[in-house]
């Protein structure tokens, strides 16, 4: 690998190897960057009013229509159940975040890591890949009744489903970030007499650093997916759980609400890293 | 302004001949290399026991057509690449790995694309983990005399490519190393860009008196720049000639469609083609001055 790097001239304004031509990928930075927020107080107007608009007239619907509330509750009557019983779903939520939080952290980094390594063993990489292929796409809820069986109904069943959700999603994002050496930049950090960790921290870093921050943003909402996920099949705290209890219990409203929490936990998820991508990978769009 | 080192070239004298012959000292010798690239299928032969002798200060190009080895002459030069055979000598030292006192201009401009023009000169300063505050001053007479002040804070994409090559340009200069290396740097630009970078990089050589080693395939870029063009035969690429360039300086753009200027032209194309130079009819009568 490091004898190829040296003796390839580069050869300029031609896609070299490695770079987005080549490259197979689950998803794309232009999912982060092509649906673009709000621009404009106008465009943000327009947002919130197509919203008001829609709850509104489903307000409207299911009044006229004397749709009954274990069916589908008002969307006042939800707004009312989020509001006034948020602290019935607040320790929920929390149990929820720290599941998230920690097998997020655990499968990331473990995702980096081994991306960073993996990359520079061509070899190792083709046997490993179809491996992190077959976890990306396994679905880690089904694991959960096993944990549960062994560790018992404690958070760590949920903890490692979630990391084993987002460490290979990380991975094979980062992977392809990592993928991308460019053979000019390496030349020129080398001109300078630049060592191999100096060439990963300012050129390969840097080069993958787009690709590894969707992989982050894509492994947090799977994260967020699974740790709900297991909290329904295997566990007696949290939000999934509680999505459970207020179903089994006809308690419409407040399930709604939990519903509500579940997709703003999703948008803030997004928002946060479509400015992680603003900030640090704006240079690639 | 740019800080102007003792030996300021005296315009168009010591063109021609022999380097040894005008006493200053050997900056680079190339002896004897020859470069095979190992490759799947066999061994390409890209070089063939090329020697040359580079004088302090002197402007070189080389010149040949696509494939002929330039690039793999320059890299070995750098230390970027290994030779097959021969050495490289810069200063009396071998050069077996990149050098400081070596700098390198890429064909694209090769700037860092997450790093803005400011960053991007700052680079090499990180890397080599020199302060750079002591080259402020030099850095800023720099940007200035490329004529890119004021756009210190913009990103590389916001930047034309005579701009970027600009830039590349200051951050190989910032350190102030002795000889400078360039991979036909205007390969990518306009004709109009390119003319102008030309007439900015002899500018920039004159008060600088860098050893500069110029690489090319554009025949009267070569003579435009050059006190000697060195001239390449096809793979492997071997000297096939080389052409010492008396023009007065500083060169303008107007020379380039002077009678003595085509004369040149013609020679060094005649050898491209044949590989080896035959002295055409020498120009008649006034048109040497
Ligand atoms: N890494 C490499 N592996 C195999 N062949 C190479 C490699 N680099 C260059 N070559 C070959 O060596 C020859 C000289 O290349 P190069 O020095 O890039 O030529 P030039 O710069 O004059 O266009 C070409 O035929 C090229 O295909
Ligand atoms: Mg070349």
């Amino acid at each position: 690998m490091a004898s190829e790097l040296r003796e390839a001239i580069p050869t300029f304004n031609q896609p070299q190897g490695g770079e987005e031509s080549a490259d197979v990928d689950i998803t794309n930075w232009s999912a982060l960057t092509s649906t673009s927020f709000a621009r404009s107080w106008g465009e943000a107007v327009a947002i919130v009013a197509v919203a008001v608009v829609f709850v509104a007239g489903l307000e409207i619907l299911l009044r006229v229509a004397n749709v009954p509330a274990y069916t589908m509750p008002l969307p006042s009557e939800i707004g009312a159940a989020l509001f006034g019983n948020f602290g019935l779903f607040a320790p929920h939520l929390g149990v929820t975040l720290r599941v998230l939080a920690i097998g997020y952290a655990i499968g990331a980094v473990i995702g980096i890591v081994l991306a960073g390594l993996i990359t520079q063993f061509p070899f190792a990489e083709k046997i490993i890949t179809p491996y992190i292929l077959l976890l990306v796409t396994t679905p880690m809820i089904a694991l959960v009744p096993l944990l549960v069986q062994k560790m018992g109904f404690g958070p760590a069943p949920r903890i490692i489903a979630v990391s084993l959700a987002v460490g290979p999603m990380v991975m094979i994002n980062s992977a392809t970030g990592f993928r991308r050496t460019d053979l000019a930049k390496i030349a020129l950090a080398r001109s300078y007499g630049a060592t191999t960790m100096q060439i990963f921290r300012q050129v390969r870093f840097p080069l993958a650093l787009p690709m590894i921050i969707v992989g982050l943003m894509v492994g947090a909402i799977f994260g967020l997916l699974t740790a709900v996920g297991a909290e329904i099949v295997g566990s007696g705290e949290g939000l999934g759980n509680r999505l459970m209890f207020y179903s089994s219990r006809i308690q419409m409203a407040n399930f709604w609400a939990v519903i509500v929490i579940l997709a703003a936990m999703g948008i803030l998820i997004y928002v946060f890293f479509y400015w992680v991508g603003k900030r640090w990978a704006s240079w690639q769009a | 302004m740019v800080e102007t080192q003792p030996q300021r070239r005296t315009i168009g004298a010591n063109g021609a001949g022999a380097p040894e012959a005008d006493g200053r000292p050997i900056t680079m010798s190339v002896r004897h290399v020859s470069k095979h690239y190992k490759t799947g299928t066999g061994s390409v032969h890209a070089l063939e026991d090329l020697s040359l002798e580079i004088p302090q200060g002197e402007f070189i190009c080389i010149l040949g057509p696509s494939g002929c080895g330039k690039s793999t002459l320059l890299w070995g030069m750098s230390g970027l690449h290994d030779m097959t055979a021969g050495e490289v000598i810069v200063n009396g030292t071998p050069v077996t790995e990149p050098r400081p006192e070596i700098g390198m201009i890429f064909q694209d401009a090769n700037l860092l694309p997450w790093r803005n023009l400011w960053q991007n000169i700052q680079f090499p300063f990180e890397i080599k983990k020199l302060d750079p505050r002591p080259f402020e001053g030099r850095i800023r007479g720099l940007i200035d005399e490329v004529g890119l002040a004021g756009f210190e804070k913009k990103m590389p994409r916001e930047l034309s490519g005579g701009m970027q090559q600009r830039a590349s340009i200051v951050r190989c200069l910032s350190y102030d190393p002795d000889v400078i290396l360039m991979d036909e740097p205007f390969g990518a630009l306009d004709a109009f860009t390119r003319d102008e970078m030309n007439l900015l990089i002899q500018k920039i050589w004159m008060e600088t008196g860098k050893t500069i080693i110029f690489v090319t395939h554009n025949v009267s870029e070569a003579i435009f720049l050059a006190d000697r063009v060195v001239v390449l035969t096809p793979r492997p690429g071997r000297l096939a000639h080389i052409f010492p360039i008396d023009l007065p300086r500083p060169r303008t753009v107007d020379m380039t469609f002077e009678p003595e200027f085509i004369h040149v032209v013609k020679e060094i194309k005649n050898t491209i083609e044949t590989g080896r130079y035959t002295p055409l009819p020498k120009l008649t009568g006034a048109a040497r001055s």
